[in-house]
């Protein structure tokens, strides 16, 4: 008696959880569809954003939550690559735990930290020795002018991308070095033994024997830099133009969330904002779905 | 054999431009962590004065402290804990001991491990809409809800990878005796795994006390002390939030004490959790 009612609790707090995810979702399409039937499929591609004539349009936030995210994992992938074969080959012994270790810590710190150092401290920074540079050296009437347009106050597109990189890096780093101490000694010894070099055993031997996993791994740290709320908002700039430029400010769904909902005052807004999350979720889940399922996978093979 | 040491050397060069680079990007990004660290203690250690931790949060341009949302923190941290723990540790036995191998516990695993990555500011919104909205108030409960949420999955999953290391002998031994399998759970499996379910406790800790997105949207702010769950209570990551986006620069100054206090709070933890896995690999 008392341990099938043991059994029935565990299962309600298994299926408590299913039922999180699953009103997640429903909450999300609820408080969203006044916006989403209003403005229909427009919602996703107009780049008109605007309270006061109550007219909602995503392709801004959306646009801008897929660049910086592509641009923070093009910046932080060689990188998290470099920390982990650094660490998984060529590290010597007594210094490979404590690096070990700072990476994982600093994968812990929260986003809020991040975003108030880039506000304060890369934001000027980065205007200085970066944005000014870059804009009077381009010449006038190139791409090369276009893409560096806007104004040199240190946050903008790229500004954000890069402290989204920072972000993921400790993260995606950790991951990678974990599964390619994965990969069997004895898989990497005879790599090694046939006389092969050590760019030649990473790029050929182990890296290969992870690569579902990897890909996995990357995905997760793709799924942190869409979702990433703070630390984008404190330097994105938060305009709801379309993004054209390098320089110019933008804003990504959840940075337009965390800015605006507080401060909604029509149901239309408030909606569009959810219709937002909702958009959110599902370019979330996608990734997040196949990162699990990739890197579940690996898990099977090692 | 001219061929073969020009091979031999292109593959020397390719391998030295390899490990450089690796060396190189070590580098950079420890530099670019330390720099964030040492930004961090530069600006906020100044701050740091008893007052920090007695007054509350003063308006622009008046002198206070951090006390109100340091114990709103606490308090909402603590609550959510609660939650997560009751629901993290159930959902993460069924997984392990009830649910192994069947479809049912395969789905929900899947979903465990989506729910652990999703963004919190999602988790923030459906709150509001379940708790908020209906209500029409923010409240310490609803951020405490939204917290547990979000460490649930952490605790789920510690619970189930604990568990599921315990051998099997334990459990077929304490059945063998006559004993109920829940039974079993609850007295030896629970007791051999409390240490790993400690350290998921604590790094499920470590993630929610930095979270500020959900907050936004559940529990918002509050200037003074308060410390009934069901009104607005204020807490350190919202504070920091409005303060360093803020003009005023003592109330920046505040924010760096906040970000500080944090962080330290967050690398204690988590070191704590970390130093406790290895104890209990070594015994």
């Amino acid at each position: 008696m008392l341990s099938t009612l043991f059994e029935g609790l565990c299962f309600a707090a298994a299926t408590a959880l299913l039922a999180a995810l699953g009103g997640l979702l429903v909450a999300l399409t609820i408080g969203g569809w006044p916006a989403i039937s209003k403005f229909g499929f427009g919602f996703l591609t107009s780049t008109t954003w605007n309270p006061v004539t109550d007219i909602y349009g995503a392709a801004g936030p959306i646009v801008g939550t897929l660049v910086t995210a592509a641009v923070a994992l093009l910046l932080a992938l060689p990188v998290a690559g470099g920390v982990a074969f650094f660490l998984t080959e060529l590290c010597p012994a007594p210094l490979r735990r404590p690096i070990g270790t700072a990476v994982e810590l600093l994968a812990g710190i929260p986003s809020i930290v991040y975003g108030m150092w880039g506000l304060f401290v890369f934001a000027p920074f980065f205007a200085k020795h970066v944005e000014v540079p870059l804009m009077t050296a381009a010449p006038s009437g190139s791409i090369w002018e276009s893409l560096t347009i806007g104004i040199p106050n240190g946050s903008g597109i790229l500004a954000a991308s890069i402290i989204l990189a920072i972000m993921i890096l400790p993260f995606m780093a950790a991951t990678l070095r974990d599964l390619l101490l994965s990969v069997p000694a004895a898989v990497r010894e005879s790599a090694y033994g046939l006389g092969a070099t050590t760019s030649e055993v990473v790029m050929s031997v182990t890296l290969p024997y992870v690569r579902t996993g990897a890909i996995g791994a990357v995905m997760l740290g793709l799924g942190r830099a869409l979702g990433e709320t703070m630390a984008v908002t404190f330097i994105i700039g938060n305009s709801h133009d379309f993004p054209t430029s390098m320089f110019a400010s933008g804003s990504t769904i959840a940075s337009t969330i965390a800015n605006e909902f507080t401060e909604a005052t029509s149901d239309v807004h408030l909606s569009a904002l959810i219709a937002l999350g909702l958009v959110l979720f599902v370019i979330t889940f996608a990734v997040l779905a196949l990162a699990r399922l990739l890197l579940s996978r690996q898990e099977h093979r090692a | 054999m001219t061929d073969r040491s020009n091979l031999m050397i292109r593959r020397r060069i390719k391998n030295i431009v390899f490990t450089g680079f690796c060396w190189a990007v070590t580098a950079l990004a420890l530099i670019a962590l330390a720099t964030i660290l040492w930004t961090l203690v530069g600006r906020g250690i100044g701050g740091i004065n008893p007052d920090i931790f007695i007054l509350a949060t003063p308006a622009a341009g008046s002198h206070g402290g951090l006390a109100n949302a340091i114990v709103g923190s606490i308090m909402m941290c603590a609550m959510g804990m609660v939650i997560a723990l009751v629901i993290g540790i159930l959902a993460g036995t069924w997984l392990a001991e009830y649910g192994k191998g069947t479809a049912y516990g395969s789905v929900v695993r899947f979903l465990n491990d989506v729910l652990l990555s999703a963004p919190s500011i999602l988790v923030g919104l459906f709150v509001y809409e379940m708790l908020v909205a209906p209500f029409h108030g923010f409240s310490a409960l609803a951020g405490a809800v939204a917290l547990g949420l979000l460490a649930t999955p952490v605790i789920t999953r510690t619970t189930e990878d604990v568990l599921s290391l315990q051998p099997a002998l334990l459990r077929e031994s304490g059945v063998a005796l006559g004993a109920p399998l829940s039974l079993v759970i609850r007295e030896v499996l629970w007791r051999a795994a409390r240490g790993g379910i400690i350290t998921g406790g604590l790094l499920a800790f470590a993630r929610i006390s930095g979270e500020t997105a959900p907050l936004l949207f559940t529990d918002l702010n509050n200037q003074f002390f308060e410390f009934n769950p069901t009104h607005q209570i204020a807490n350190l990551p919202v504070v920091i939030y409005n303060f360093a986006n803020g003009a005023d620069e003592g109330l920046r100054q505040l924010a760096w004490v906040g970000a500080l206090l944090i962080a330290v709070t967050v690398l204690g933890v988590t070191i704590v959790a970390r130093f406790l896995t290895r104890e209990q690999g070594r015994s």
